[in-house]
């Protein structure tokens, strides 16, 4: 009997295991970025909050935060738009050439970022175009867009299509129905898909960092800060920021998610992807 | 009234109100254009145009001008600059695929990958398993919630912070001194390849958990019992009904994991220190570095060639498991 215990003991130990694993490297953040010395490494040294200050006070950080911002707010927007008028189209229609052009859309999923970025330069620089926060926007929207495409088909699969014929036969047109029928109940996947758009765009780092040119981008400003020692702490107080910000963002997200599809009448299943 | 005498009397009175309802009002249409605009194929159509333009040009296009460039001459303009020449050759790819460093840089790459697939499947299948099966339906989001938390914060200061981690005197090590467990400091960082895998197979565990634990809740529960009926053991049900019905899940998950992280670039940077790249890093070099975008190319799409035939393969060798199970 006591090993039979034992044994259905085993999984859930192991599954709590596996997400102390998954959060060890993110609770060091705050550690680090709370810890009065500048080596990353324990004993620690005492606590202090000089590193947030440090970082408040750098232009260059400020800068790229609003690059990244202006991008990832522009990237939101276009990639749900293009979601939007995607996971409409494939969800509610037949038309000849469906399943190809889903796949090209989606095909960024599954595309090393290397080759995106890649690809996208070789063709920027071709026809003459300069490197700038407009060029990683284009980027951001092509490898953010599936992701918007994802969220917004499972908002519009889990639509009742009788609520909008109910509204056909009550004299609306296709576009007083949208907008009075489809808009509201689909609301909540594009506040999602939008806020998901938006922190991927944000974290993003290799299209950010091929196709920015002289705008650096948030991502690349971290990752230039890592060759410099001292000023490993100053980005473990903005990680620590960065985090607190992206849950906030994303427990808003599933929120919203959730009570969409609470009111479409479905069932929650599942996360993001 | 009749539900089809309803809607025939309502196509006739306001015509054009059904423009999205094409089955309905094809009686009311008379030319072949009309009716084609009005049809579901149409509509459909017309939404897909502009993201599909958009993909179109910056994806279709581009893919192929890689391909495209990949064939062409890196060489000097008029002007001096470094430029691509539209001089048909085939020596970029001669050069990749003789050159023993980019063989060895592609053969790790590969390496790293799967080891990395192998590790992230292999750990995330009993999570999945234990959510599925074993957690609460109510708590079931939460766990997936808690579990792709840590894959949506910054991807660069995760990387940086398992080097933080596994580093000369790093916090492993030196917490392993410090309770005495460990007399000198140690390092993983000496092994790239291991630095690197660990640090992959942290990045992509939520990929793997969510594909297999998808495939775990469409399993019938009645199959389970059905075998446990048949005398089967609790294990053998888990060997010869639950894994073959998940397969699909797993394989998900494996290519999911494999394909993006051969191409990764910022983890050998940032964990090798440069002296452990792979084939990405050898791309970004030619690329961005010497400025040779048609050698860069070349390699851009043997890597993917290379890719695209290991999932093939590995897709076909499971192909029993993915038949029927497109439920």
């Amino acid at each position: 009997m006591k090993s039979l215990q034992a044994k259905s003991l085993l999984l859930p130990i192991y599954a709590v295991a596996y997400l102390i694993f998954l959060y060890a490297p993110i609770l060091l953040l705050p550690v680090f970025a709370f810890n009065d010395s500048v080596i990353l490494s324990f004993p620690l040294g005492g606590f202090t909050a000089k590193w947030f200050g440090v970082m408040w006070q750098d232009e260059q950080l400020w800068n790229a935060l609003k690059n990244s911002l202006i991008v990832a707010l522009a990237t939101a927007a276009f990639a749900t738009v293009l979601g939007l008028l995607a996971a409409r189209a494939t969800t509610r229609f037949r038309f000849p050439g469906k399943g190809g052009m889903l796949g090209l859309i989606m095909l960024p999923l599954v595309l090393p970022e290397m080759i995106l970025a890649m690809s996208l330069l070789v063709v920027f620089l071709g026809i003459g175009l300069n490197m700038s926060i407009l060029t990683v926007i284009l980027g951001h929207v092509l490898f953010t867009t599936p992701l918007a495409v994802a969220i917004l088909s499972s908002a519009f699969q889990s639509l009742d299509k009788s609520l909008e014929e109910a509204a056909y036969d009550l004299g609306e047109t296709p576009a007083s129905t949208f907008r009075l029928i489809i808009l509201p109940l689909v609301m909540p996947g594009i506040v999602s898909s939008f806020l998901i758009c938006f922190t991927v765009s944000l974290d993003e780092f290799i299209i950010a960092y091929f196709l920015s040119g002289t705008d650096t981008m948030l991502s690349a400003y971290i990752y230039g800060q890592f060759r410099f020692p001292a000023n490993v702490p100053k980005v473990m107080a903005l990680g620590t920021i960065l985090v607190l910000l992206s849950i906030c963002l994303l427990a808003l997200a599933e929120y919203t998610r959730r009570r969409g599809i609470a009111r479409t009448g479905g069932k929650s299943s599942g996360g993001f992807l | 009234m009749p539900a089809a005498e309803k809607s025939r009397d309502n196509s006739g009175n306001d015509n054009g109100r059904h423009a999205r309802t094409g089955h309905r009002d094809r009686m009311s249409d008379t030319s072949g254009w009309g009716r084609f605009r009005r049809s579901e194929a149409a509509t459909g159509l017309s939404l897909i145009s502009l993201p599909g333009a958009y993909v179109i040009f910056l994806l279709a296009v581009p893919l192929f001008t890689v391909l495209l460039t990949s064939f062409y001459t890196d060489g000097t303009n008029d002007a001096g600059v470094k430029a691509v020449l539209p001089i048909l050759t085939g020596e970029n790819y001669a050069e990749v695929w003789t050159s023993p460093i980019y063989r060895a840089l592609m053969l790790r790459s590969l390496g790293i990958s799967m080891s990395v697939t192998l590790a992230t499947v292999i750990l995330a299948y009993p999570v999945a398993y234990y959510v599925s099966f074993y957690v609460a339906p109510s708590k079931k989001s939460l766990w997936l919630f808690l579990i792709t938390i840590p894959f949506w914060t910054s991807y660069i200061i995760r990387v940086f912070l398992w080097k933080v981690v596994l580093g000369y005197n790093g916090v492993f090590s030196s917490l392993l001194t410090e309770t005495g467990i460990l007399a000198e400091p140690i390092s993983f960082l000496t092994n790239g390849g291991v630095a690197i895998t660990i640090t992959l197979a942290h990045a992509y565990a939520p990929f793997a958990i969510l594909p297999i634990f998808v495939a775990l809740e469409k399993i019938d529960r009645s199959y389970l019992e059905a075998g446990q009926d048949l005398g089967e053991t609790k294990w053998t049900t888990f060997l010869r009904v639950t894994l073959p019905l998940s397969m699909a899940g797993v394989i998900a998950a494996a290519m999911i994991v494999f394909i993006p992280t051969v191409g990764d670039y910022v983890t050998p940077d940032l964990m090798g220190g440069g002296k452990y790249p792979m084939i990405a890093n050898a791309m970004e070099i030619q690329m961005l570095k010497l400025r040779h975008q048609a050698l860069g190319s070349a390699l851009a799409v043997s890597a993917m060639g290379i890719v695209a035939v290991v999932t093939v393969v590995f897709l076909l060798c499971n192909r029993r498991f993915l038949r029927g199970s497109s439920r």
